[in-house]
Formats: structure tokens, sequence, C-alpha cells
């Protein structure tokens, strides 16, 4: 998978072209066999998904706070496409868990999760989503929310800065474009 | 001629502590009267409610205000600490102690029918140490489920997670609660009771709605549109931080306060290192002060920022919401060039500060004076007097001031009910005894003048700055601290004005590294405990926008 030069201040273009698990997805998927028309129509549509992911937020604690000036003004989220945070998970294509996960609160976004509608997609933001963060010793605390749902992308930090969400949003936005929905036999 | 003043005055609390001393051996004889940090009075269980009583209606100084009631398993007993202090005086406190060795059932008397704020406590303590109380009217377990197995702050709790697994079911909200009575007789009674009427319509808000600013879940009885009973459910986030304190050093521990209140780490991390500090007799150095006095300023107008953006969010502006947030980048800005985060600073550590300010400090923060000044103007301009804004917050949510100190709501929202609650104008800490500031009073109570407080407190923030930020002196910014602190045995309390409201923090120290007993006082609980009762008779719509004046912050609750 070849990408044009990306122009991110920071992050040089060599570590996009690090690619190893997306390639292995792609050869997987070139293993059952593409249709050539049908892989067209899949680029648009993946162009169109990975460019309008539209979020639910389920935030527990301070990282919503950070998403909140990442929705804001100063870091303007809508640049990718992400401006329209939905409430309700019938309407959302990814959510984004800010904060950390426990016991009582497992079954509520189990239920959330399985309402959402397919594709969907899960990012664990900060250390308390990703592992339990500094409350890994706790009683109450589910060590990584990936023990309840399946996660897509893990952005560490405590909490991230908005920039290192939009890193973790951009790796999302690449998943999605190399997803085929109508070309894999397999389907 | 100040000399003899400061005397009389130290003479005068002599005497009227004195007087209460007397007070307290005439109610109860028994009682045994200690000296330490603060007053400390120990009475046996069944006296403590009309001990309670008499001080509360003490004329000459009524303790009414219940700051903290901490549960406490001292080994072979489990007891709980009530901090009380005078609502017109808040420097003057007493700490009442009471507790029971029956570990298997052990049962104390309620004070709810005193302090409305320990209806929530009395529960977080039932759920944190199994102690459950005669007359309290609701009886759940407060952030545990109702089937969670053994009792996470006494010390022989097994922390095996065979006993608590996971689990992903869905359980179904409980409406009926326990609760224990004691009757004309003296026997006691278990009975249950009804949450909500039979035919009550009921709704769940939260806890994951995006106006509950958390994880909150009220579950709230409409009658049509008239909201007619809330119910608060807890524990959506918590932790357990009070429990993982007790294996961690106190350097370590600091990290825990900054992800309490979010909004005002800098504030709480203060507090908790005050604690540290007096207990351990460490002097802070004087440009230290300077620089936490600053930041913590600077952290409440971040906070203030965001609380204005989220109300005027709650109400529909959502212009306002951008225009909050970009003037609190600024701050953000600040903190970062100064200490390397944004929300959580992780600046204040025992002893002092971990990073010194930089070189342009000054001159970004006195742009950022004129700037806010600026903006302040236009906020006033633009949504403070709208008309349907107006319309949404005038008159809506009143909480009287008797309701403010019964509930211990402090903070912005406590002194727009005209309770004079400032914990940095009754007992002034850092160099908030050398600053002027006005403590803004409103009396009405309701929304908007909550609204207006948070504004005004911009303001007043401002000037406290201004007022340091050419005068930081030289010098250390940390004392030499040994890297593990040891406590001397003791209790220690320390009390701070977070952005909230009193944030305080109590250590029961046993001489070792770590601390015996941890215990965060969240302004925030108090908030919502009185939630209940201002959104009752309002619209449904409306209990979003009193949510957005009041101000409440999860975590910190849940801790």
């Amino acid at each position: 998978m070849e990408l044009k030069n990306v122009n991110i201040k920071g992050i040089p273009t060599a570590e996009f072209n690090d690619n190893e698990y997306l390639e292995n997805y792609i050869k997987e998927l070139e293993a059952n066999g593409v249709n050539v028309v049908l892989s067209k129509i899949d680029e648009l549509i993946n162009w169109g998904r990975s460019n309008s992911v539209w979020p639910l937020i389920y935030a527990t604690s301070c990282c919503g706070i950070e998403f909140m000036a990442t929705a804001a003004a100063h870091h303007d989220i809508a640049r990718f496409g992400m401006e329209v945070t939905r409430n309700s998970p019938r309407q959302a294509d990814l959510m984004i868990v800010a904060g950390t996960m426990v016991h009582k609160m497992a079954p509520l976004i189990k239920r959330v999760y399985d309402q959402m509608a397919e594709p969907k997609y899960v990012v664990a933001m900060g250390a308390c989503a990703i592992s339990g963060g500094p409350f890994i010793n706790s009683y109450h605390v589910v060590p990584g929310v990936d023990q309840i749902i399946p996660v897509d992308v893990y952005i560490p930090g405590c909490p991230p800065r908005p920039e290192s969400l939009f890193y973790g949003l951009m790796q999302l936005q690449r998943k999605i474009k190399v997803e085929q929905f109508l070309g894999n036999k397999q389907r | 001629m100040r000399i003899d003043q400061r005397n009389k005055k130290t003479f005068d609390i002599y005497n009227i502590m004195e007087n209460i001393k007397k007070l307290i051996l005439n109610t109860v004889p028994t009682a045994v009267i200690e000296e330490k940090q603060k007053l400390t009075v120990t009475v046996t269980f069944d006296k403590l409610h009309l001990l309670a009583k008499t001080l509360k209606e003490n004329a000459a100084l009524p303790f009414d205000f219940l700051v903290k009631l901490i549960g406490v398993d001292r080994g072979e007993e489990l007891g709980v600490n009530y901090l009380l202090c005078s609502s017109t005086d808040l420097s003057k406190e007493l700490v009442l102690k009471t507790g029971t060795t029956d570990r298997e059932n052990p049962l104390l008397y309620s004070i709810t029918d005193l302090f409305e704020t320990a209806q929530y406590n009395e529960r977080e303590v039932f759920a944190l140490l199994g102690i459950r109380f005669i007359n309290n009217p609701d009886m759940r377990k407060f952030f545990l489920n109702a089937d969670w197995v053994g009792y996470p702050l006494r010390k022989d709790y097994d922390a095996n997670p065979e006993l608590n697994p996971l689990s992903l079911e869905s359980v179904d909200m409980i409406d009926i609660a326990p609760r224990i009575t004691e009757n004309e007789k003296g026997e006691l009674v278990e009975d249950t009771v009804n949450i909500f009427g039979e035919d009550d319509y009921i709704i769940n808000i939260g806890p994951q709605h995006p106006s509950t600013h958390g994880v909150m879940h009220f579950r709230t009885a409409l009658d049509g549109e008239i909201v007619k009973k809330i119910d608060v459910h807890s524990g959506y986030i918590h932790r357990g931080i009070e429990k993982l304190s007790e294996s961690l050093t106190y350097p370590q521990i600091l990290h825990f306060t900054d992800r309490l209140d979010y909004l005002s780490a800098n504030i709480n991390r203060h507090g908790l290192c005050m604690a540290v500090e007096k207990a351990a007799e460490i002097e802070v150095p004087e440009r230290a002060q300077y620089i936490r006095t600053i930041m913590d300023e600077l952290n409440r107008i971040d906070s203030h920022l965001l609380a204005w953006a989220c109300q005027t969010n709650d109400l529909g502006a959502t212009t306002a919401f951008i225009y909050g947030m970009r003037e609190r980048e600024i701050i953000l800005d600040i903190f970062e060039k100064t200490c390397g985060g944004r929300l959580i600073i992780n600046q204040n550590v025992v002893g002092g500060v971990m990073f010194d300010i930089y070189n342009e400090f000054q001159k970004d923060v006195k742009s950022f004076i004129i700037y806010m000044r600026d903006k302040l103007k236009e906020y006033d301009r633009f949504f403070s007097h709208n008309v349907i804004a107006l319309g949404r917050m005038v008159t809506i949510g009143v909480l009287s001031k008797e309701d403010a100190i019964n509930y211990a709501v402090t903070g912005p929202a406590g002194r727009g009910s005209g309770w004079s609650c400032d914990i940095r104008k009754h007992i002034p800490y850092a160099l908030y005894d050398k600053v002027d500031f006005k403590e803004i009073i409103r009396t009405e109570g309701d929304s908007y003048a909550r609204y207006l407080n948070r504004l005004d407190e911009i303001e007043e923030s401002l000037h406290i700055i201004e007022q340091l930020i050419d005068n930081v002196p030289e010098g250390d910014i940390c004392a030499k601290v040994k890297p593990i602190i040891r406590l001397p045995e003791g209790e220690y309390y320390s009390r701070v004005e977070a952005c909230r409201g009193e944030f305080g923090v109590f250590i029961e120290s046993r001489g070792d590294k770590f601390p015996y007993r941890l215990k965060f006082r969240s302004p925030s609980m108090a908030l919502v405990s009185a939630m209940p009762l201002i959104c009752q008779n309002e619209k449904v719509s409306d209990f979003i926008g009193i949510g957005g004046s009041m101000d409440y912050v999860i975590p910190d609750i849940d801790r």
C-alpha cells in the first residue's frame, strides 16, 4: 500500500509506510478474490466513509474535556469531517471511549456498542481506556475497554493532547480506506 | 494597637471554644475532648445525634455545616468522623467521632434529619465500609452495585477478582430502598420503602448523556413535562481512589487529586500538598506560594470559562460554547509553556512547585488579563441579557440559603444563594490573606445568580493575578523534601476553595509512609445532592439548564 506524501508537522512520511498489519489485511482480502468494478465502488465508498466519520463520545472523565477542546474552534475537528458528534448510538460510526471504564459501567457500554449500526469502530482514548491507566490496581476498574468491546485504535496519553487524538483518528481513517465491503467474495 | 486587636481576637476565639467545650460536656458528660489539629470530641454512638443536634442549635455559634463525613476502619472498631463548622465563620471547626465494635452488623445513628448532605455520605459509607445508619430513609449502596461482595475500605477486604467478576449483563434498576428505623419504643425495625409511586412515569437521564456533564444517572419521575422527583444513581466512574491511596506514598497520591475534579486539577493538588506540608512541617518557599496562587487563579478562570461555555451550550447557544473554549485555550497555552501539561498540569509537589515559571510568563499573563477583560464585556453584551437566556435562568432552580447550608452547597452556587462560604476569605491559605479581592455574593439563589457569579469571579481572579504577577520574588521554588515522607501519627485536615466549592482532604496517619485513611471532600457531591430539591416542579428541559448552572464534575463525586 503506497501513500502519497503526508504533510503533518512532526510526523515523517516514513512512519505512514509502516503498514505491516494493514498489508496483511489487504493480502487476506485479495486472497479471497476481488471484482474489478466492485473494488472501484469500494474505493468510492471508503473515501466517503473515511472522511465523514460521525463519532459518539463515550466520555466518562478527563479525556472527554480534551475531546471538547478538540471539537472547539482552536483545534477544530471539522477539518477531518468528524464534527458531527452523535449522541445516539444508532447514528454513529465511531465510538470514542474517553475515560476509565468501571464494573458498573461495563454492561452499559456493551449495550450502547450493540446498538450502533455496522460498520462501527472504537477508539480507546487515554491510558484508562487502554489499560486502566493509573487505576489499574483498583477493585472497581476494568483493565482496558478491550475487555468489553473490540478496539480499532489506541491513543496513549493521560489525557492525550488534541494533536494525538487527531493522529489516532487519522490512523482510523487509513484503516477504513483499505476495507472492502462489496468486493469480498466471502460476504 | 494592632497587636492588641490580634490578642483580643485570639482571646475571643479561645473564649468561644471554651464555651463550646462546656456545652458539649453539659450535653454529654461522658464525651472525651482532645485538642488535636482540630478540637476532637469522641462520644458513644447513641449520644452522637443528641450532641450534633445541640451543636447545630447552639445560638451563639451554630455548628450547622457538615463539611465531611468520613467512614474509617479503625482496626477493632468501625467508625465515622464528622467535621462540623459554623456557617457564619468557617474557621470554627469541630470534629465529632463515634464508632461501633460490632463488625458483623455495624449500626450507627443517622444525622440525615439534621444535615441533608449526610444522606449521600452515609450511603457512601455503607457501600464502602458496611456501616448501616438507623433512621436514614434510604440505605441503598451509593457507588457500588447492590450485589457487590465485601466492603472495599475495610482493612480485611478480599480483593480477589473472582468474588466480583466483570459482568456484562444489564441489571435492572432497583427502586425499592431498604431502611432501618427506630420506633417510639426503641426497637429497630427493618423495612423497605418505594422511591417512586406506582403510577409514576420515569425516564432515565444518563448515565451516558451529553448534558449530564459526565456519567451521572438521574431517574426522573415526570408529571407531563414537570419533574416530580429525581433519584440519583452514582458510581459509573467510581475508581476506588481512596483505597488505592492506602498503598501509595504521598508524592504518588498527588496525581490522583488531579484526576478527581480535572477542571480544578491544580487547586485539588494544592489541597493535598497543604495537608502533607502541614503534617510534616515543611515550609514552602515564598516564590512557590506566588506561583501556586497565580496558577490556582488561572485554573479557576479556565474552569469557570468551561463552565460558562457548557452552560450556554446546554441552553442552546453553540456559538458561546466556541467562544468560551477559545479563551480557555490561551490559559492552556500558558500552562503548557510552564509545565508541559494542558488539562492536568502536575505543577504542585509537596514542598513547592515542580517547574519554575518561564521568562515571558508575566508578559503572557498580563496580555491575557487585558484580553479577558475585553471578552468578559463581550459575553455580557451578547449573552447575559439575552431574553431567551434570561427566561431560562431567572427564578429557575432556586436554592435558598438555608438549603445551601443544609446541603453543604459551596462555591459559586452556594454564594449565589447568599451564603458567604469562600475558604479563601474565611481560612486564608497560600497568599490569599495578602491580596485584595471581593467575595461575590448574590442572594437570588437561581440559575442566573450562579451564572453571573462565575463571570464575576473570573474578574476577581484576574484582579488577584494582577496584584501578584509583578511581585514574584526570587528564590527557591521547592523546599528540600525527602522522596519518602513519613507523617507523624495523627489526623490532618486541609480545606481549599476549588472551582466548584470547598475541596477538603483528610489524612489519618499511623506514622507510616502510606496514609492509613485518606478521604477527599468532593464539592460536586453536595451540588448533585441538591439537584432533586431545586429541580422539583421545574420543566424537564430546565433540569438540563439547572445542571449546567450547578456545574458538577462527576469523577469528583465518585472518586
